[in-house]
């Protein structure tokens, strides 16, 4: 980012001088010491040249992170922009712990909301150092001392952050470092803080862990069964010798494939190709996606579990018995891979007392002991070096990390001694499991003649996420994985007679959260319910919502709030021409509230996207630039999706092969995308996510309202929608 | 075999089939990383570069067809149009995870070479083979816009 401003007066300190070093003790203490102390968490380092390196311990996705938690410092410390530097944290479980985890790891759109105070914290302590510093150094008040922009100033005396290093190493920190007050923030909120990755990743200069390169490293990519759960018999690499660059091919120990070595990537690729192998696909998911989803539909007569408290079938059937109208839909969603641009790969390297791995690290505290169990090393053997990462949307965050443990098998095959890097193709992304589950709702909703909802039965059948893993002592509750009804069970509106039920449907497909989890089938079956339900009730679908959210509830308010400042802004109400559709949904997730208005011209029949409009209310707004990016990409990310992408098999295997079979949004796809931020003083909340849910079910709206036709069968273009 | 290719301003010589992806050679050999891998079928355009001053996808052109083109990559991006579109990208914060914007800066550069004040649909229809699965596109075709107007003026 931008350049040190080195001070330009007299007393430099010796370039022998130590940094400075704030941070957070293991038990959570303020502490401060020398660069070289080891007991010491460092957030924040202060370097003698005034510059302030922020150890960000949440990777970068593109989701603005390395921008947002320096920002929290910067404030605090009331640095000036320019003297920020970002590092990424190394892997330690203790010290760089996700707070809403309680270990360290990026998700659930959690890092600046578990990050605010801690960060704040972190800069204002180093701030307090340098005021005491600064008084002791002049002989004046403390209250006489201020910090403006990276300067220190008491009358007349000023001193630059590097000068007043050695006066503030002997201090203390204080336990509470007092923050500002919302009214003094000079950075949060405010627009024209430049992202710090923008220079590198427009300039080639930003590494990614595909760009790493060591001397002597070697590229290796696995060679995986055609169908989930198929094991290795054997395999023949003979063909592969002409290959030049080739060195050889082991089988993995786990029977999940054939490591392929090679000097460099085309070889490898190439070396994959002519190697023919035999398997088992005894235990292998061999079902075709129509099987799969009428296995799915089936289970959605009998819910296994009543995942609403207060869920009376019985009950809610009579409800709907008695009704004057009633709305009945059944949908269709299918599997969908995240397909990062940056494939999925990473680098280790020995190193003097165990490897280092080069990742973009998503879960560290679970790829750091996965690596160690797979090498036999300590956990502490295991260094990660965290780079940016191109793009996850959740893929680079398995309970088991799958391809970091991969990458340890092939380090582990080729001796221990040679630097690896394990590389996926596309194919191999787009073939290789844990997507989005495939899932199946049914609803039926009862109205009476006043146009009121008297019983709404809503059904989900779908794979959990979190049964076996690590998670599910956490995230499942009396057999209910929260993320397969999480927006529906949950919904704040205001539904009388509302039952939901859940069935867990099995499948030999890994599955995996996808950008906004549960709620990305969840709020497209609620919201276009609600759409429908409105029409039923001879209603505006924004004042039905409306009268739904009615209430001083806090989570209808604040999503009462932004429906109306989505709709006034796309003027909504406003008349269209012929051929054209508004469509409107809301629905929060990540503890934010998004509302968004679509709208769609026909255009000889195909739909055409127009416009986006966004309403979001995610707390206070830290770096407002950064929300609105998160918001056009988690919108373009969920209308991509639900346009056209789907993974689907044929007698277990996929049938995807490469972008062309499964087209990610172009740039052609959607006019334009128009975001507002409500203005909030409530604690900041997640943005990576909740843009992904409203926008599918918006644009259902908006197509329906143009063409009559409700659209439940996804991707879209399976309902019968082209697109222009 | 040995190659020579003629990249960002200079003559390598390197040891490649002739029949290599010009993608792995930039990276792999050359170790210019800037460049990067999508898909390797032509079909995201991470791995845009450019070829006697026209976007090229390297992952479909073998390193023996070149002909003694000359290859620029983002490394070696330069001029008016280059800085321009760099520093648009920048005044905007296009980037989110970043992986495929040296692709679509390059497809960029090349679009406004060849059309130096181009439409909403021209940049739409120039810039639909350089998938962003962050979905920039609204702040790419912005960026385009400014860059051309500062370039022009």
């Amino acid at each position: 980012m931008m350049g040190i401003e080195a001070s330009r007066r007299g007393f430099l300190l010796g370039g022998g001088a130590a940094a400075l070093v704030v941070g957070f003790t293991s038990k959570g203490l303020l502490a401060a010491g020398g660069a070289d102390a080891r007991d010491i968490n460092p957030f924040v380092t202060i370097h003698p040249d005034s510059s302030v390196t922020v150890v960000v311990k949440h990777f970068e996705m593109g989701q603005g992170t390395s921008t947002g938690l320096p920002t929290l410092v910067a404030e605090e410390l009331d640095a000036d922009w320019g003297q920020v530097k970002v590092a990424f944290a190394p892997a330690d479980n203790s010290r760089y712990a996700n707070l809403a985890f309680g270990a360290q790891g990026t998700g659930g759109s959690t890092a600046m909301a578990n990050s605010f105070m801690q960060y704040r914290q972190a800069g204002a302590a180093a701030r307090d150092l340098l005021v005491r510093a600064a008084a002791k150094a002049w002989g004046v008040d403390l209250a006489d001392v201020r910090v403006e922009q990276g300067l220190v100033t008491a009358g007349s005396q000023q001193a630059s952050f590097g000068e007043l290093l050695e006066a503030a190493r002997g201090l203390t920190p204080p336990a509470e470092p007092s923050l500002k007050d919302a009214s003094q923030f000079r950075l949060i909120g405010k627009t024209q803080l430049p992202r710090t990755d923008s220079k590198g990743k427009t300039t080639g200069r930003a590494v990614f862990a595909m760009d790493v390169m060591l001397p002597g490293m070697v590229t290796a990519v696995i060679k995986r069964a055609p169908r989930f759960g198929g094991t290795l018999v054997s395999f023949d690499a003979s063909a592969a010798e002409a290959i030049k660059g080739f060195i050889g091919a082991e089988a993995l120990p786990n029977g999940a494939g054939v490591a392929v070595f090679a000097k460099s990537t085309w070889p490898a690729f190439q070396a994959r190709d002519a190697i023919t192998a035999a398997w088992d696909f005894e235990s292998a998911e061999t079902r075709s996606s129509d099987q799969l989803l009428a296995d799915h539909v089936a289970l959605l007569d009998q819910p296994q579990y009543l995942a609403r408290p207060g869920s009376d079938f019985a009950a809610t059937d009579a409800a709907i018995a008695g009704a004057a109208k009633v709305v009945e839909a059944e949908y269709h969603f299918p599997f969908l891979a995240h397909a990062p641009m940056e494939t999925l790969n990473c680098v280790i390297e020995p190193t003097a007392k165990g490897v280092r791995v080069h990742d973009g690290s998503q879960f560290p505290a679970i790829t750091q002991p996965t690596v160690a169990a797979i090498l036999g090393l300590e956990q502490n053997q295991v260094e990660i070096e965290t780079v940016y990462a191109g793009g996850s949307f959740g893929r680079r965050a398995t309970p088991t990390s799958d391809y970091q443990a991969e990458a340890a098998m092939a380090f582990a095959l080729l001796g221990g001694k040679t630097p690896v890097k394990l590389v996926w193709s596309r194919e191999d992304d787009l073939a290789g499991g844990y997507y989005r589950p495939m899932a199946a709702h049914r609803a039926r909703i009862g109205l009476d003649a006043d146009g009121k909802i008297v019983g709404w039965d809503h059904r989900v059948a779908v794979q959990s996420i979190l049964k076996g893993g690590p998670f599910e002592a956490v995230l499942v509750h009396d057999g209910i994985d929260h993320t397969s009804i999480e927006g529906v069970a949950d919904s704040p509106y205001a539904i009388p007679g509302f039952s939901v039920g859940l069935s867990d449907a099995e499948t030999g497909v890994p599955v995996l959260w996808w950008r906004a989890v549960g709620h990305t089938h969840n709020a497209y079956a609620m919201e276009t319910l609600v759409d429908l339900a409105a029409e039923s009730a001879g209603k505006d679908p924004l004042a039905f919502r409306l009268e739904l959210l009615a209430g001083d509830d806090k989570d209808r308010q604040r999503l009462s709030g932004v429906l109306k400042l989505a709709a006034e802004k796309a003027g909504w109400g406003e008349a269209l021409p012929d051929g054209s559709g508004r469509g409107i949904a809301v629905h929060k997730s990540f503890s934010s509230y998004v509302a968004e208005v679509v709208e769609v011209a026909l255009v000889e029949n195909a739909v055409k996207i127009e416009k986006v409009t966004c309403a979001v209310d995610c707390g206070i707004a830290v770096n407002p630039d950064v929300i609105k990016a998160q918001m056009e990409g988690g919108i373009g990310f969920g209308i991509g999706a639900v346009m056209r992408d789907e993974i689907t098999l044929a007698d277990g295997e996929v049938e995807q092969w490469n972008f062309p079979d499964y087209e990610p949004l172009r740039i052609a796809d959607i006019g334009s995308i128009e975001v507002h931020i409500v203005e909030s003083q409530e604690a900041p909340t997640g943005v990576g996510e909740p843009g992904t849910p409203p926008a599918g079910p918006a644009l259902a709206n908006a197509i329906r309202a143009a063409t009559g036709k409700p659209v439940t069968q996804l991707p879209m273009t399976k309902s019968g929608i082209d697109f222009a | 075999m040995a190659l020579t290719v003629n990249i960002n301003g200079e003559t390598r010589s390197v040891e490649a089939e002739a029949d290599t992806p010009l993608l792995w050679v930039i990276r792999d050999e050359m170790e210019l990383t800037g460049t990067k891998f999508g898909c390797g079928v032509a079909s995201c355009g991470a791995c845009t570069v450019l070829v006697d001053g026209v976007a090229t996808r390297s992952c479909q052109t073998f390193v023996g067809d070149l002909d003694g083109g000359e290859v620029t990559t983002i490394e070696g991006a330069k001029g008016a149009v280059a800085e321009a579109v760099q520093q648009a990208w920048q005044d905007l914060d296009v980037v989110q995870c970043g992986y495929c914007q040296s692709g679509q800066i390059m497809a960029a550069i090349s679009l406004l070479s060849e059309i130096p004040q181009p439409s909403d649909a021209d940049i739409d229809s120039y810039m639909s083979g350089n998938a962003c699965r962050c979905a920039t596109y609204q702040r790419i075709r912005a960026a385009i816009h400014q860059a051309a107007g500062q370039a022009e003026g």
